[in-house]
């Protein structure tokens, strides 16, 4: 029994730390926001030398072969700059093509998407359906050996710098459509997070050869599913450790009455509920990612209570740091809106608390106890 | 990273789960006075102790078995899965042992340990006074010197058990004009004198689990000072951070054992054409709980794997003791709303759900966020000595 990082583990957090640190100072993530695609290429290329792209891909197709545990490590540090960048929805695809792809597609798309030369995108949600986790609308249409699809899928991270997408249909698959394909629009949304851009994608008639089909069914997506899960619920904590510190910092600074309004207890109980909760959420990421690499198995309900409690924490808590702040905290000039933002946005993504602890009901009263304990 | 118990952790689950499951006495007797569950608990301490299994947490030179760690985690959480009694001498075990222990003479700890370890004298914990609850502190209970004696004259309360106690864990206040951290001692009272008497409090569930203990020119020798007069407030220490540490995984195991009669509740209770167990609003507040419990499980790993490393707990512990009374709360609360107009019956009323045993719970729970270190406390303790803000006073 060991919980904490290993020496390797904290050498990953730490370079994360210092290189996101310099990259996406509070200028540089309003610039990015403020732009067009919302899409920093200089950053992505350091991300990708630094070997992030394929962080938790494997090494046979040119990622790092590292666990989702080190995969939770980047993502924390992710959050806690609220760095705009498209490695999540690019980790994803990853992760996909991983458990579902064919050797030839993995050589194909995974290789150049491990080294960060190309970048995916799950297209998931069909636009105007009940967004629900695995359950898609989009009909797979038959065109000889091949697919054509139609519809419009929505809700798309990252759309302007992705390649390809990865887009479901109800019949479990996922195809590999390249952005450029004909019959294919990329229509962006207002997201209310400008630091991580929502696109609709309009499927026209598009026909996807044979062997751009992933084999992989449903099944195979929800190891994908929950990875993801886990990867959220770590940048959730991550923007609720930074906004925690920002508030304490602040906290101690701030003097009225004659006093640091850290002294007075409406304001340091809140500080520390906003501790609970970012510890909660760490302690319930980081036990759901050992559980990925070590005992899968119990993997489903360790993600669902991971994204549940970090869906709540990942907004809450910046939330509370915004009421610390007082008027400061509401003004665009500072920097929490745009963790407030985020973590609203990642409450509501693969599933909101709500979804995951109907999923946590499923199993424990169904019997099933906590993972790991028995 | 490994959440994972080594081998020989294992076969210390497996000694301790045969070992109890072997000679486990059965539920306390139901109905009893507290005179019969005492004597029902003494008996088991014995058992306890003839297998080494009393005071797990002391050192093998001191008649403990000198488990790690992460043994004593696995020994409370395995005691309480299997809804094992408490022993007799439960604050001698966990919180006087470990002091004389770490604080007592030679003398002190060949007079006192032995007779702890196999509960043949009951300790008590005299803190708490009618005027000193969170703020310690400011304790009025005075001993005076007389010779090689002290004279205390002062009331405690809150005190558990004193009707029963041999010994009493008593600070009080030696030195008036001292700044007051500093002007404290820590006595070991011999409760069985005409000078003490005890009273039950009784609290809002009608029974009387606390005492009020009251010293009218008490005696205690010098002989009796543990770790020096003056030093009471750092002694004292010492034996909350003991409790604290020993208390959280028996207290995460009993919540899971809540936990699951609480879904079993939720499946029984017809609610809506099905069951409380079908109802959405119910289904989520289930699942928030067992979400909690879990991170609380996690947490006091997170914790345990750096008290290892660092060798002495730290102010996080509190956020452990908070989360448990929280989740306690909430979890009897939720059970109430599950029985519905049928909460409102109690133990000996027919028609009382499980016997009205959530009602007792739910009233119990209320304690949770005041007993070992109020809610509101533990909050300005991780204000101040984790966040490192400004202290109000």
């Amino acid at each position: 029994m060991y919980f904490d990082l290993t020496d390797e583990q904290q050498a990953i957090k730490q370079t994360a730390h210092d290189f996101l640190a310099s990259r996406f100072k509070s200028e540089r993530l309003r610039e990015i926001a403020a732009s067009d695609s919302g899409f920093d290429e200089s950053g992505w290329k350091e991300m990708a030398e630094l070997g992030w792209a394929g962080l938790a891909l494997p090494e046979e197709w040119g990622g790092q072969g590292l666990g989702i545990v080190d995969l939770a490590v980047l993502f924390e540090e992710l959050g806690y700059v609220c760095a705009p960048s498209p490695l999540l929805s690019n980790t994803i695809a990853g992760l996909a093509l991983a458990f579902a792809g064919s050797d030839a597609q993995k050589e194909r798309w995974l290789a150049p998407l491990a080294l960060g030369e190309l970048r995916g995108a799950p297209a998931l949600i069909d636009a105007g359906v009940l967004a629900e986790p695995n359950k898609f609308a989009l009909a797979a249409g038959s065109n000889g050996d091949g697919t054509v699809l139609s519809g419009e899928k929505t809700l798309v991270m990252d759309a302007a710098s992705a390649d390809f997408f990865l887009v479901a249909t109800a019949d479990g698959h996922r195809h590999v459509v390249e952005k450029g394909a004909e019959g294919v629009t990329v229509v962006p949304e207002e997201s209310i997070d400008p630091t991580r851009r929502l696109s609709s994608v309009r499927l026209e008639d598009v026909r996807v050869a044979a062997e751009n089909t992933l084999p992989g069914g449903t099944e195979d997506y929800w190891p994908v599913f929950q990875r993801a899960c886990v990867a959220l619920a770590a940048e959730s904590t991550g923007l609720a450790q930074r906004s925690l510190e920002m508030s304490v910092s602040y906290a101690k600074d701030r003097q009225q009455f004659g006093r640091p309004i850290g002294a007075y207890q409406a304001v340091s109980h809140r500080c520390a509920q906003m501790l609970l909760e970012t510890e909660n959420s760490r302690s319930a990421v980081y036990g759901a990612a050992w559980a990925a690499d070590a005992e899968p198995e119990s993997l489903p309900l360790a993600a669902s209570m991971a994204k549940a409690y970090a869906s709540d924490a990942g907004w809450r808590v910046p939330d509370a740091a915004i009421q610390v702040h007082g008027g400061i905290g509401f003004t665009w000039e500072h920097d929490l809106h745009f963790f407030l933002k985020r973590g609203r946005a990642n409450a509501a993504t693969f599933g909101d608390a709500k979804w995951h602890r109907e999923r946590v009901a499923d199993a424990v009263l169904a019997g099933a106890t906590a993972p790991a304990d028995d | 990273m490994d959440l994972t118990l080594s081998p020989s952790e294992e076969e210390f689950r497996e000694e301790v789960r045969t070992w109890l499951q072997e000679n486990h006495p059965g539920p306390e007797p139901e109905g009893a006075g507290l005179d019969e569950v005492m004597q029902f608990r003494r008996e088991w301490q014995l058992k306890l102790h003839g297998a080494g299994w009393a005071g797990i947490s002391w050192p093998k030179e001191y008649g403990g078995r000198g488990a790690t760690m992460i043994e004593q985690a696995i020994f409370a959480a395995e005691a309480t899965r299997q809804e094992a009694p408490a022993p007799a001498n439960v604050l001698g075990l966990a919180m006087g042992g470990p002091v004389v222990i770490a604080h007592g003479t030679d003398e002190q700890k060949a007079r006192y340990l032995e007779p702890i370890l196999t509960g043949e004298e009951i300790w008590c914990q005299g803190f708490s006074e009618p005027e000193s609850g969170s703020d310690l502190a400011s304790l009025k209970t005075r001993a005076v010197k007389d010779g090689d004696e002290w004279v205390v004259t002062g009331q405690k309360v809150w005190t558990t058990f004193a009707q029963y106690a041999k010994w009493c864990m008593l600070v009080a206040r030696t030195d008036p004009d001292a700044p007051k951290h500093q002007g404290l001692t820590y006595f070991l009272m011999d409760m069985e004198q005409d000078a003490v008497q005890t009273r039950p409090l009784v609290q809002i569930t009608g029974e009387g689990e606390f005492n009020e203990v009251f010293f009218e020119e008490a005696r205690v020798p010098d002989a009796n000072v543990v770790g020096g007069v003056g030093n009471g407030w750092a002694v004292a220490i010492t034996t909350l951070m003991n409790e604290r540490a020993g208390l959280a995984f028996g207290a995460i195991s009993q919540i899971q054992n809540a936990l699951g009669r609480l879904s079993k509740l939720a499946q029984e209770t017809p609610s809506n054409g099905g069951t409380a167990a079908d109802d959405p609003y119910f289904r989520q507040r289930i699942a928030q709980l067992h979400i909690e419990v879990e991170t609380m499980r996690l947490n006091a790993y997170r914790g345990l794997t750096k008290t290892m490393q660092s060798g002495i707990p730290g102010p996080e512990g509190s956020l452990g003791k908070w989360q448990w009374a929280d989740i306690n709360q909430d979890l009897t609360e939720l059970a109430l709303e599950i029985e519905g107009a049928y909460s409102t019956l109690a133990r000996g009323s027919e028609h009382a759900v499980a016997g009205g045993a959530w009602q007792y719970s739910f009233l119990r729970s209320r304690a949770n966020s005041i007993e070992g270190g109020t809610t509101d406390i533990l909050k300005n303790i991780i204000a101040e000595r984790v966040l490192g803000l400004p202290r109000l006073r």
